[in-house]
């Protein structure tokens, strides 16, 4: 797979996640690709926390409107029944726990479901955004991203980079495999036949737990 | 009470090392024409308070280009690498803050609240510092409000009267700083005679908006 299919692969595998009725935050980059494989016959809607819930594609060109925008800046469109709201609307429903899943990329997660995806030290500092709130607020954590960064693991024992929340991960889904946060630890309860278990396990930081119940990741 | 007044009499209300809260996210809902009125008209050592630092073309980001903070509070720089560049050269201090703490700590501010508690944050870097406050068992952290000698505001259409309405995502941080801010200026789109604006459709009451700079006619 290149990284575009990988991106892909990954984004339909947390989108099967999604149950009807949910509202759901995505993050930036790879999460905002979920959007696109919704299964027939679900409704989610999106919420956007520079202000809206009912995220909608992108315009076509000659349709965009500049104060329709996502919480990256990019014009989109909102569907019918959306709302428009200000940032402490906004932050209510993600802090007061009204979004059911936010899915958002990491730098590390650790096996206690400690996340570190803002900064850098002294390289990349682009602040937290709603970040710290999601991961507070959301009933359900969803992280996807690349299992690993250049080779290097970014699931964890526990994170060397700065948090954005203490235990806060419930579910990771990675091009290797989908793995869940327990309280034991990292169990991998689906894996890509693509990999072997050994390799995915190679590829991650800490123990994985196999799960009985393993499956092939669709 | 006319509140209009012209786009120089705005940006002369704000004065060196003044605190400055600017609505906006990542330029949606931006005074773009107050933003380059004062730019034109030059000021330092200010302090601001908004979502983001917009980028170096667009948004609050022209005034980071033309170096007029000397302390910056946003939730995210990332999509400004000039503000990136102050802060690792030690030109500007930056705070990042949640963004769904920065929204409550400025409503605090115009609310006559005393701060506000919330768990988004704990065990991070956002708590050094700050007070833990346990109730009924739950830790929070203690964010106190925030206040400003300007707000400059934007909303898609005011009456004389300061009553505001709003389009798209554009209400953000706009519908709050008002409150927290001394003097509120406000760039309107459309400017509407009393009577022409159904009092349903008011967003931000007049009280929270000091004056208004009628932004389609410029």
């Amino acid at each position: 797979m290149d990284k575009q299919q990988t991106q892909e692969f990954i984004a339909r595998r947390v989108a099967a996640e999604l149950k009807d009725g949910d509202l759901v935050n995505l993050g930036i980059g790879l999460p905002t690709l979920v959007a696109n494989y919704v299964p027939e016959g679900k409704e989610v809607l999106f919420q956007s926390e520079n202000g809206f819930i009912g995220l909608g594609p992108a315009p076509l060109e000659d349709e965009i409107d500049p104060s329709i925008a996502n919480a990256g800046g990019l014009p989109v469109t909102i569907v019918p029944g959306g709302s428009f709201f200000d940032s402490a609307m906004s932050f209510g429903i993600i802090r007061g726990g009204h979004v059911d899943t936010t899915v958002l990329g990491a730098l590390q997660v650790a096996e206690n479901g400690d996340i570190a995806n803002y900064m850098i030290p002294g390289k990349m500092v682009p602040g937290m955004g709603g970040a710290m709130d999601l991961l507070s607020g959301a009933k359900k954590v969803i992280v996807a991203m690349e299992h690993t960064a250049k080779g290097n693991p970014k699931l964890l024992k526990t994170c060397t980079l700065p948090l954005t929340a203490v235990r806060a991960v419930d579910l990771i889904v990675t091009e290797m495999g989908v793995i869940e946060v327990t309280p034991n630890g990292f169990m991998l309860t689906e894996y890509n036949p693509e990999y072997t278990v050994e390799q995915i396990q190679a590829a991650t930081g800490a123990e994985l737990i196999i799960s009985p119940n393993l499956k092939h990741m669709q | 009470m006319n509140k209009l007044i012209s786009l120089e009499d705005a940006v002369n209300l704000v004065r060196d090392g003044d605190t400055v809260m600017i609505g906006g996210f990542l330029a949606v809902g931006t005074p773009e024409r107050l933003i380059d009125a004062l730019i034109k008209k030059g000021a330092k050592d200010l302090t601001l308070i908004c979502n983001d630092t917009g980028f170096v073309d667009r948004g609050v980001g022209k005034m980071v280009v033309a170096k007029m903070f000397k302390k910056i509070y946003a939730s995210h720089i990332g999509t400004n690498k000039e503000t990136g560049r102050q802060m690792l050269e030690g030109e500007t201090e930056v705070v990042l803050v949640p963004q769904g703490t920065l929204i409550e700590q400025i409503r605090a501010g115009g609310f006559g609240l005393g701060g506000v508690l919330t768990r988004t944050g704990l065990g991070t870097e956002v708590e050094k510092g700050k007070q833990i406050v346990e109730i009924d068992g739950e830790k929070f952290l203690l964010e106190k409000p925030m206040r400003a000698n300007v707000a400059l505001l934007f909303a898609e259409k005011a009456d004389v009267k300061g009553n505001l309405s709003f389009h798209g995502a554009t209400r953000n941080f706009n519908t709050y700083m008002g409150a927290a801010a001394d003097i509120s200026i406000v760039e309107a789109e459309q400017v509407v005679q009393v009577g022409e604006m159904c009092p349903d459709e008011v967003v931000v009451p007049g009280v929270f908006v000091k004056y208004i700079v009628d932004g389609g006619s410029l």
